[in-house]
């Protein structure tokens, strides 16, 4: 067993890279800019895969880069580069300058309101460094456990992509020249586990079960882990087809997600401003059923979609999205915010380069009341979908056709695994058709939905 | 050791002081806790990305990424480290760090560099990363242009153009010593069309490893705005797409990524290796009808896809993959190459030094077979016509694909009838292809905008078919027949 020495980074002091961060600020507006913001990725990261017992890959490293963006009057650009020297700086922002010279005027560009500049106050408890307190083959150690877990569990369980152990750490710097200068370290360490189960036929299923955490504390223990991928991939073992049908569809909690992340393209306040999104002017109008609630909120203490700022440097902020089925506010920065005449929800993401996008924080669909177990029990015949594959939902016609896979449901029960269907429907009327919401809301990442009950949706097969 | 000379000004030496005798020292340390193979990617990319909205140019944006990815194998283990400081210090702490998965005794020696044989497959005199910006904006320009003259409900008009050029330098304990200049560009535009009534939209691109000047001929700025424009507009008389399984028949270009869902990830090595893939033990066995051959080739001049290396320093060629019918080969890389001793196909790629490397596929397409595309849809009596695909995704292990329809017609009684609604497709890959019963004569490769992805890295590719009918495919529309029942 190699002995892998993790050598966390002993990075420049974090004062150095705030100043470093504050001096390309007063780089860029020396040179003309009549306002600048400049932003400091630095990250490490640790991964390894063990595969039928033997370590497969070992992955460490950490990188650094540094981008701005400089604005002369309305007009913006951004540069970004991974060359910290003196010679690399001064080439980011003079062709930022630059570049800013051929973009448009656009009236709602420009940083936010220097009113609205501050962090949360407090430990958000982002960053522990137990992450990466584990010696190296202990780590190793967590992949090949979850692993073998999911080796052990049953004989049908032959194969496997492997276990894994990530860690990775985060630190990210804000400044600009309205003064703002901020920074905030995030942790992370998953244990992930993909076994394949073969039927006797020869058939093959894999399916997976993961845990992420911001601590190593509170990391599930990887044998837990690996039972459930196992028992995940068992029950696809045999599964076929259907015939075409109109029936309940029951989204488990992993996919019900994805319901989320449309809605989310729905009120992300670029598409509103451009029309391309059905829910575009529908602010206090009804759009799903009264048992729906969706809120975003990004002051989560541990919360995976969590930080003391947003990418513009705005305090986050808890947004009540959808409340009983009428659609309250959508997701903006300041940007947006300008185009529709609202005010920013600190929902700013920002990448290296170009503008902020949007991006959610902790952002959930409040739970109800009933066992996943109980929803299933009140049908008949439905599906029970555990994957979809396929991006097929269209926000500016709301048509929605996924492929997927998971269980069929008789007489109130899980039976047989089914496969290589589709299911069908529009977003419109499928926020309206949420006839049952589970109470096992659990955050596994920054976005997290309960079970769901959709009727109305066309289950393509045979 | 010896070193060979090597004649050319190379960049990664001029840039960052490197020396042979350097390379030699870093590839040691990778080898020296007793590592099979080691080698080093040098990469230093730089990138262009502006983007126009309501008709102004609101983003534009340039950047540069340098940095060096240190591998070593170790039988089916690999150790990867990489470092975004090209200091010797860093480089070397890089080598150390990846040569731990090792545990060996016996000491791989370095072996003399041998540069391999020039090739150009994108002979370029200025790269467009290079190339006047005011020239790139007036692109972006003429395209919104275009596509607001193309139809008064063309409401909202989104184009985006991007474009990089990636250096790297590939060097191997085995002797390996590749460079390259890998050219990209990519334009896009995006239209939303609306009525009082109604609102869809449409989406045309493409680009490939090629100076600016590409997008001055035939595939210029209007070619993609009235494309793109032609698809929302269509799109808002569209009506419901059936459920179920039905004829398919395929369009020529881009819909060949049914080819590289269905077929191309599940015949990439490192699953078959692994047997984790649905066509792991079918080699030399039939997957396809005897009208099917198809490739996957590297070496296209210009092409999205294409490359003159892989990312492992190995040229890339044109592989075979289906010979009527018959599964002829993977695709592999250098560590799947080793462990099987099946031949080392070109298609180690990765997406950048932070990666490492595994089988991908280039630009993978079917040729074209003999019937006439119009005898195609007349053998259909009731079927769907699909001319254009968003993306698609496939589960390895049970074969399942889907690829998604965004633009597509009924065919009633062999003729083509009403556009409709966009509707994801689902099959199973190992027997798709055995249920082409027609291919046409009309081969067309996509016109340059796939990015594909795999386990979280992506890099761009190429796809392309002829007219091809499927006699059955699931389709997940969502239309009921009058008189209940659904369409099939």
């Amino acid at each position: 067993m190699p002995e892998a020495q993790l050598e966390t980074r002993t990075s420049q002091l974090e004062t150095d890279l705030k100043e470093l961060a504050a001096d390309v600020v007063r780089r860029a507006m020396a040179g003309g800019a009549t306002a600048a913001e400049a932003v400091i990725q630095e990250g490490d990261e640790f991964s390894t895969v063990v595969r039928l017992g033997e370590v497969e890959t070992l992955k460490e490293a950490g990188s650094r880069a540094l981008g701005v963006r400089v604005f002369f009057g309305q007009r913006a650009a951004s540069t970004y580069t991974s060359d910290f020297s003196l010679n690399g700086i001064e080439k980011l922002v003079s062709s930022a300058l630059v570049l800013a010279k051929i973009t448009s005027e656009d009236p709602h560009s420009g940083l936010p309101d220097a009113a609205l500049f501050g962090a949360l106050p407090g430990d958000l408890k982002l960053f522990h460094s137990d992450v990466y307190s584990l010696p190296g083959a202990e780590r190793i150690d967590y992949a090949r456990r979850a692993e073998k877990a999911a080796l052990d569990y049953d004989p049908r369980i032959k194969n496997s992509e492997g276990g894994s152990f990530d860690a990775a750490t985060s630190h990210k710097i804000l400044a600009n020249s309205l003064g703002f200068l901020g920074e905030y370290r995030r942790s992370y360490c998953s244990v992930v586990a993909v076994p394949i189960a073969q039927s006797e036929d020869g058939a093959m299923q894999r399916d997976y079960w993961y845990h992420m955490s911001r601590s190593l504390k509170a990391l599930e223990s990887p044998e837990h882990v690996g039972k459930i991928a196992a028992q995940r991939s068992l029950r696809r073992l045999g599964a076929r087809k259907v015939k075409t049908a109109r029936v309940p569809v029951v989204f488990d909690p992993l996919v019900s997600r994805s319901i989320l992340d449309h809605i989310f393209e729905g009120v992300n306040g670029d598409s509103v401003y451009r029309g391309a999104s059905f829910l575009a002017g529908k602010l206090g109008e009804k759009i799903a059923g009264d048992n729906v609630t969706v809120i975003d909120d990004g002051t989560i203490v541990g919360g995976f979609g969590s930080s003391p700022f947003d990418g513009e440097g705005i305090p986050t902020r808890r947004t009540v999205v959808i409340e009983n089925g009428v659609l309250q506010s959508y997701l903006l920065n300041s940007y947006t915010a300008r185009k529709l005449g609202m005010t920013t929800t600190a929902n700013a993401s920002r990448g290296l380069a170009g503008t902020p996008g949007i991006g959610p924080g902790n952002y959930f669909l409040q739970q109800g009341t009933k066992s996943p177990k109980e929803i299933i029990a009140g049908i008949q015949d439905g599906l029970y979908v555990t994957e979809f594959l396929g991006h097929g939902a269209n926000l500016v016609t709301g048509d929605y056709s996924r492929g997927a896979g998971g269980l069929w449901i008789s007489g109130g029960e899980l039976t047989y695994p089914v496969e290589e269907i589709t299911v069908g429907g529009n977003l419109k009327e499928m926020f309206f058709n949420i006839t049952e919401i589970g109470n096992d809301l659990e955050f596994r990442g920054s976005v997290a939905a309960p079970t769901l009950r959709i009727d109305g949706l066309t289950v393509g097969g045979e | 050791m010896n070193i060979q000379t090597v004649d050319k000004q190379k960049f990664f030496f001029d840039q960052y002081g490197l020396t042979h005798r350097d390379l030699e020292r870093y590839l040691a340390a990778a080898l020296s806790a007793g590592g099979d193979y080691a080698d080093l990617y040098f990469e230093y990319q730089t990138s262009t990305s502006l983007s126009m909205d309501e008709s102004l140019v609101k983003s534009a944006s340039q950047g540069i990424s340098a940095g060096c990815g240190v591998r070593v194998l170790s039988g089916e283990r690999t150790g990867y480290a990489y470092t975004d400081n090209l200091s010797p210090e860093r480089l070397l702490h890089a080598a150390k760090t990846a040569a731990l998965i090792a545990s060996g005794s016996t000491k791989e020696t370095v072996a003399a560099f041998k540069e391999k044989p020039h090739r150009s497959l994108y002979p370029i005199a200025l790269a467009s990363v290079d190339a006047e910006i005011t020239a790139k904006v007036a692109l972006l320009q003429r395209a919104d242009v275009a596509a607001r003259a193309y139809d008064s409900r063309i409401k909202e008009v989104r184009i985006s153009y991007g474009d990089e050029l990636r250096r790297i330098l590939i060097v191997g304990s085995d002797g390996t010593f590749a460079e390259d200049s890998q050219p990209l560009a990519r334009f896009n535009v995006g239209c939303i069309a609306k009525t009082e009534t109604n609102s869809a939209r449409g989406s045309h691109g493409g680009g490939g490893r090629v100076a600016l000047d590409f997008f001055s001929g035939d595939k210029s700025p209007e070619h993609f705005a009235k494309e793109s424009a032609r698809q929302a507009v269509l799109q808002l008389d569209a009506r419901e797409a059936p459920a179920g399984d039905m004829e398919v028949v395929l369009g020529p270009g881009w819909p060949g990524v049914l080819l590289h869902e269905a077929i191309g990830h599940g015949l990439e090595a490192d699953f078959n290796r692994k047997k984790t893939s649905a066509f792991a033990g079918l080699l030399g066995k039939r997957v396809a009808s005897d009208k099917c051959t198809i490739v996957d080739n590297g070496t296209m001049p210009w092409r999205r896809g294409s490359l003159n290396f892989d990312d492992e320093g190995q040229p890339t060629q044109n592989t075979v993959l289906i010979e009527k019918g018959i599964l002829k080969n993977y695709l592999s890389d250098k560590l799947s190459s080793r462990l099987t001793g099946l031949p080392d196909t070109g298609n180690g790629r990765r997406e950048s030094y932070e990666h490492i490397p595994m089988p991908r596929m280039t630009n993978t397409y079917m040729l074209s077979g003999e019937d006439n595309p119009e005898d195609i849809l007349k053998s259909v009596k009731r079927g769907m016509y699909a001319v254009n695909f968003g993306g698609g995704q496939v589960d390895i292990t049970n074969g399942k694909f889907v690829f998604s329809a965004s633009e597509a017609y009924l065919i009633e009684d062999g003729k083509i009838t009403a556009p409709l609604r966009g509707a994801t497709l689902i099959g199973n890959g190992p027997d798709v292809l055995t249920r082409v019963s027609m291919v046409g004569n009309d081969l067309q490769l996509d016109e340059g905008v796939g990015t594909c992805g795999k386990d979280g890295q992506s890099v761009p590719v190429g796809v392309g078919i002829p007219t091809i009918k499927v006699d059955r495919l699931t389709v997940g529309g969502t239309a009921r027949r009058e008189g209940g029942g659904f369409m099939q």
